[in-house]
Parts: C-alpha cells; structure tokens; sequence
C-alpha cells in the first residue's frame, strides 16, 4: 500500500529516524480471563441482555380475537406496533420520538453519575464481543494460549481450533439475526417455517445481513468500533465533570512503580508491581495507568485484575478503583469528598426526563380507540346550491383502533339545521359509516346549509360509536364566501 | 521531514508528530485506522467498476456508453411502457363497461376518477377552473344546477359534442338579442328583469315594492317558450333555471338587463376529435361524481359495501407471517 511505500523512503533517506506510521495497524487484543466484582456484574448484564433480546419474541400476548397475540412485535405489513398492552400506529411515531429522547437523556444522565456504564456493560457491541471472546477462550485457551496459537505454524490442531471458534461465532451470529427478523413476524409461526425451510427471501436477506455484520463487528473489528466508529463513545465524554465516576489508576499511591520481590520494603515506592495485570485484561487493549482515555469503556475488569493482585501482596484494594475527580483530589490533599448526585447537570437532566416521561404517559393514558380527522375541501371551498344553500365538502378519517368492525354517526354542531350528505358510499350514511377493525375510514360527506354569506364559521364534528361509548371531535370551518 | 532521531511528541496533546513543521505549527499523527483505508479503495474501485458498467466520462458527442447501455431517458421510456400495459388491463374492461358497470365496480371506478382528475386538469380546467368551481360564463360543475342535463349520459354527451360548437351534433340554442335586435323596448326590458329576479325571490335593488304586470306580460309573450311559464327552464334547450338561486352570468340587475339586451352563448368545443372515447367516459364520471350529478340510483355498493371488502380482507390474511 502507499503509506508503507512512503514510509520505506523515508527510511531510505534517513537510516536512523524512526518509522512514522501514518496507519494505524489494528493491534491484536487478546483479553485475559478474570474474576471478581466487575467481571459477575457483567456477566450477569450479558445474560439478562442476550436473555431480553432472544426470548422476548416468544413472549405472547392476549389482544383478543381480531389481533397478534405477540407481547412485543412490528407489524410493518400492517402498519402496527406493539408492546404489551400499548399499540402504536402509524400516527402515534411521536411515541417513538419521546422513547428516542428518553434513550438519550437517560443515557446522558447515566453518563453522567456513572460515566461510561453504557459502553461497560449493555451496549451490544460490548456484549456480543464479550461473548465472542468468552467463546474463543473456551475454545482456545486463555490469553498466553491464543496469542501463541495465533503466531504459530499452521497445523491440523490450529486448523481445527480456529474453524470452531469461527463456526461457534457464525452460529450466535445466525441465532443474533433470527432473532432480530421474529420481532417483526408471529414468532412460533416463523419457527416453524423454517424448520420447512420455507422462508421469505426478504427475511433471508435480512438474516445474511445481520449475521455477516455481527460476525465481522463481535470478532473481528470489537474495540475498532468503540475508538473509530461509535460517536456515542466520543460525545459521552462531554458529559463527564469532576464528580462523574470514573474508572482512575491512583497514581499518588502507586507510583514510583516497580517489581516487587516478595519480603521486600514498601518503602519509598509506590504500590504498584507493574505487573501489567490490568493491561492483559483490557478488552480495548490500554493501559489504565496513563489515566482517562478515550478508548476506556468503563468495564471496571482492570479493577477486578488489581484487586486479585493487591490481594495477593497483602496491600489494600482499590489502587484502581470507581472514583470521582474531585474526590481524588480531595484525598490527595488528605481531605474527604462526598459523592454529589444532584448537581445542576443531573438536575437537568432529572427535568427533562420527567417532562418527556410524564408528557408520554398522558399520551398513553389518554389514548383512545377511537380517532376523528376532518379536511376541509380546498378546492372549491364552498358550492352554492340552487335552492340557495351553501355546501361544504369534508374528507373524514375516522381511525378504528378497536379490534372489532364498527359504524359511527357523525354529527356537525355550529350551524342551523346542516345537512349532511355521505358522498358515493352506498349503504353508508351519517348515521351508519362503516370502519373495518384497526384500520382508516375515509369519506367524503357535504354539509349543506341554509345560510347567508358573511365570514366563516367555526363549526365541530363529533363522531360516535355504535356502543355510544366511544368518541371523537374535530374543529372545522363552514365557509360561505370568498375571502374571509 | 522526518530526519530527527527520536519521535518528537507534542508537548500539549502528548501526541506524536509528523515532523513536519510549517513557520512553528507542528502536525500531530493521529494514525488512520488501516481498515479504513482499505474500505476507502474499495469504494474507489467500486467508483471505478460503475465507469465500466454505467454511462461516466464525457467524450466529443457525448460520453462512454457503459456496458449495460443504461440511460435515463431509456429508463423513462420503460416505465412509460409499463405504466400504459398496466393500464390497458383496466382499459380493455373499461373500453366496453356501461356507466352503470362503471359505477358498480370499485377498480372500473376508481380507475374512471383518476383518468377523469387528471383529463380534467389537462383539457376542462382552463375554463372550469382546477376545482371545477367555474367563473361567470363557465358553469360551476360542483353544485346541482344543470343546464343540459346531468345525468352521467348527458355530461358525456356534452363533453364530446359540446355547446354551440363545430360539431354537427352539437348542443345548440340561442337566446334572441332582444334589445339590440329591437324586440322590446328599455322600459319592457326593466319590466322584465324585475320580474325574473322576483322569480328567484330576489327583490329588486331598488327596493321598493314593483308593479310586475308589464313583466309578466313581456315574460309570458317572449320567455316563458324556452323559460317556461314559471322560468323553471328547459334542458331541452339548454334554457336556465330563472327561479334558482345560480346565475352563471351573475344576479344583479345589471347582469340580468344585459343578458336580456345583448343575449349571451357561451360556447363549449366538442372534445371528441381531442379525446378518446375512454377519456370521455372517465371525465363524465368525474364531473358526475363533484356533488352534482343526477340519476344516482346507481347501487354503488361495490365502492362502497366496506363490511364486504373488511370480509375479504379477513379471509385473504390467515397469520401469514411469510413477510
């Protein structure tokens, strides 16, 4: 490639200068097995996690007859959305928006108590890379043993090895992506067509598709994704301050460091062995030492690899710990520092999420099965008649959200005696139009009334079920003359 | 360049330097990721595969063609083609469908509205307005007065012949001039417009009560053939509805008075030489269906008889899943 080509001209000219790499080759990370506090909290994570996202397409639903019966489900077919008991229309995408909100100010404020606990333990490229390493150690040893297994010759026992770490991944891949296609169909009934092998080429299209890019994100690219691709990554350190928890190397005590024979003084020296535990277990392949970095996911593994080591040298845990900046400082000085959780920041935060939360669950609450919208007839805007009334013409839509079929009577309050009028409908009048379960009504009806030209009135439509129970009013306008 | 020893490091960023050095600003080498690099090649090789395949660099006269010989304008004649195929399967069914066929049948139908929203835009809406509301001299198609007819027959048969056009058979009448012409003199003429604008239970702008013995004579003698005795009009003729509340030339008294001296014939061209058969068909039912048509003992259940189409809907979609 040209950069190398480059570099190797600049090696010509100058022998002695160091080679200036302008690409950055992807170092291999080969993370360490550990165990303790953090490492149980993430495994628990992962399993709760993956847990959610391959079993809830099987979790049902009672709707009644006339629905899927599917607890969480997109119906793109017909336009729907489900989860438990609330169904979302085409309509309502504003819920989405408020759950798209939520999701980033909960993320912020996460952020910014906790620091990167997303990126740690729930994002899905931490777990399923999590998982694709767990695999690749049951299968090929731990950290020596890969790294030895990868620059060694290869022979049948490498051959093997390596063709069942990647079958392994292809099958969590595949079982990923299958996954992901149940959300959007009756799960079982998917199942079982694909047992039959038969199976829509949309939905194998999709399946390839996300099982290709799980495999190649989980096993091949993992900390790549973290440092160059993931703009979250970036932009959550703005939301860092010198109270957010952090994951710091406390340099105060653990410098100078130096190996330590046992028996030997901690005189004069710092607390740590360099023994490079927390290096080994690093998933993104940094030294926590250096201090806060931008590739640092917060996982809390190489608190886990110290606490062992400190442990076995009988000095007290936490030379790398969960802390705050300020905290840090303030211990430095010999002073104490509480953890301040209500800051103007999270406040801030604490705010919004209440009025989107709040804002969202009016919404829900209020919703109704049953949902009025009037268009006035733009063009012409009124008809004089021959007998000297004036007609309006409306597009109703009237929008069932019931599961059952239903007729409504649409009434019109605001002018004298209108007559209303349900164009090319047929059977259908104001007393009976007909809406199928869970889908749009359109029709057209004029309104005709024996009334005087002057400025347009406001006039409100009112529509009723057959049950009476449910309904449904819209603001409009009669117009009786150009101009207003 | 890099001629020094050591990697020099930025003393602020801690990062590395490139070396190279520009009147005192130094740039840091923050290594691109090598994958990246690779996927940019790809895309340039992918760039390059597309000047193979596609239309790309401009040659004298033009510019390579591509392998797969694809340009837009071809495109557009494909679509076009099988835009038409697509409607000479309604076509063919529509070609030989009565109104009542047409009517009764929601594809027919709504097939006839669409053709007949856009001829109308095309070929009615200069006149008509895009509405269909009118103007004065050009009827308003949304309300129910009509003056030839507006049954779906006779919409189509003024379509395609139209009023006092050039067509043989035309729609033709032709009030006299009865002023200009010296048929009645001022003071008949306002007699009678006094008593048409009563007709329609307009008062006169003066306001006062008139005495309308003269005008009814006038009107009896010179109107009421076409008009008929109470100006309730006459189709047949194309004679307006005096009694109505509608006035296509306007109801003031000054419009009337003019309509009366001066007559007025408003001309409408035949389309048939314009049109085809099926466009015809499809605007009838277009302006039939804009609120004012007659005759409306079509069934329309079709259209319409929505517990039937959710039935169907029903039975078309077991829990298939398949998507």
């Amino acid at each position: 490639m040209m950069p190398s080509k480059n570099n190797h001209k600049a090696q010509k000219n100058s022998l002695n200068s160091q080679d200036i790499q302008y690409f950055a080759k992807q170092e291999r990370i080969y993370p360490k097995r550990v165990w303790g506090k953090y490492r149980k909290l993430k495994w628990l994570a992962m399993i709760i996690t993956l847990g959610i996202y391959y079993l809830t397409p099987f979790l049902r639903w009672d709707r009644g007859p006339n629905a899927p019966d599917q607890a969480v489900l997109i119906d793109l077919k017909n336009a729907k959305a489900y989860w438990f008991w609330i169904e979302i229309w085409p309509q309502e995408v504003y819920i989405l928006t408020g759950i798209l909100i939520l999701a980033a100010i909960g993320l912020f404020f996460i952020t910014s108590l906790f620091g990167r606990v997303w990126c740690g333990y729930l994002c899905p490229q931490t777990v399923w890379t999590d998982l694709f390493v767990w695999v690749e150690r049951i299968v090929q040893g731990d950290r020596n043993a890969r790294k030895k297994l990868h620059n060694s010759k290869w022979t049948f026992d490498k051959i093997k090895k390596i063709f069942i770490t990647h079958f392994i991944w292809l099958l969590i891949a595949w079982a990923t992506a299958g996954s992901f296609v149940l959300y959007f169909n009756d799960a079982p009934t998917l199942v079982r067509s694909f047992i039959e092998f038969d199976v829509s080429p949309t939905v194998l299209a999709f399946m390839v598709g996300i099982t290709f890019s799980t495999y190649l994100m989980a096993g091949f690219a993992r900390e790549q994704v973290c440092t160059y691709m993931c703009p979250y990554a970036r932009f959550q350190s703005a939301m860092f301050d010198k109270d957010t928890l952090i994951i710091g190397y406390d340099e105060k005590r653990g410098e100078p460091r130096g190996k330590h024979k046992k028996g030997d003084s901690w005189k004069n020296r710092g607390h740590c062995i360099d023994c490079t535990a927390c290096v080994q277990v690093c998933p993104m392949g940094i030294d926590i030492r250096d201090g806060l970095q931008m590739e640092c996911i917060a996982c809390g593994l190489c608190i886990d690899a110290c606490n062992n080591i400190m442990d076995k040298v009988d000095l007290p845990r936490g030379l790398i710990r969960y802390d705050t900046a300020s905290h840090m400082a303030a211990e430095e000085k010999g002073g104490k520092e509480k953890f301040k959780f209500f800051r103007i920041r999270t406040l801030y935060y604490i705010a919004i999420l209440s009025i989107v939360s709040l804002t969202m669950l009016y919404s829900l609450v209020t919703r109704s099965n049953l949902e009025l919208h009037v268009l006035h007839d733009r063009n012409p805007i009124f008809v004089q008649l021959s007998n000297g009334d004036i007609r309006n013409g409306y597009v109703l839509k009237i929008l069932n959200k019931t599961h059952d079929n239903r007729t409504y009577k649409i009434s019109v309050s605001g002018i004298d005696n209108p007559k209303i009028d349900v164009k090319g409908a047929g059977k259908m009048n104001e007393n009976k139009l007909y809406v199928p379960a869970d889908s749009v009504g359109s029709y057209h009806i004029y309104v005709s009334a024996n009334v005087k030209p002057s400025k347009r009135r406001d006039i409100t439509f009112t529509l009723v079920d057959e049950t009476g129970k449910l309904s449904s009013s819209y603001d409009s306008v009669f117009v009786t003359q150009k101009g207003k | 360049m890099a001629d020094k020893d050591k990697k020099e490091i930025d003393k602020i960023s801690g990062v590395e330097t490139t070396g190279h050095e520009w009147d005192g600003l130094k740039e840091l080498n923050n290594p691109l990721p090598r994958w990246w690099v690779w996927v940019w090649l790809v895309c340039i090789l992918w760039a390059v595969w597309y000047w193979v395949l596609y239309p790309a660099w401009p040659v004298p006269g033009g510019a390579t063609e591509g392998t797969k010989g694809y340009t837009q304008f071809k495109e557009l004649a494909q679509s076009q083609k099988e835009i038409l195929a697509r409607q000479q399967e309604y076509l063919d069914k529509f070609e030989n469908a009565s109104f009542d066929q047409i009517m009764n049948d929601q594809e027919l139908y709504a097939f006839a509205m669409a053709g007949g929203a856009s001829a109308f835009k095309d070929n009615c809406a200069t006149c008509h307005g895009s509405g269909a509301e009118g103007s004065k001299g050009y009827p308003n198609l949304n309300d129910d007065d009509w003056l030839w007819g507006g049954k779906l027959s006779d919409i189509y048969y003024t379509i395609k012949y139209g009023i006092r056009s050039v067509d043989e058979q035309t729609r033709i009448s032709q009030m006299p001039a009865f002023g200009k012409d010296g048929f009645l003199d001022r003071k008949e003429i306002d007699a009678v417009v006094s008593y048409v604008l009563a007709l329609s239970g307009s008062v006169g702008d003066h306001g006062e009560v008139e005495d309308y013995s003269l005008g009814k004579k006038v009107f009896a003698q010179n109107c009421a053939t076409c008009h008929g005795d109470n100006g309730q009009g006459n189709r047949e003729f194309g004679a307006p509805n005096l009694s109505d509340k509608i006035w296509l030339y306007g109801g003031k008294r000054e419009d009337i008075f003019y309509t009366v001296y001066n007559s007025r014939a408003g001309v409408m061209p035949t389309w048939k030489n314009r049109l085809d058969e099926n466009t015809i068909k499809e605007l009838a039912v277009y302006v039939h269906q804009l609120g004012g048509g007659e005759d409306e003992n079509y069934d329309m259940s079709s259209q319409v008889d929505k517990e039937k189409v959710a039935d169907d809907a029903k039975q078309e979609q077991p829990q298939s899943t398949k998507e």
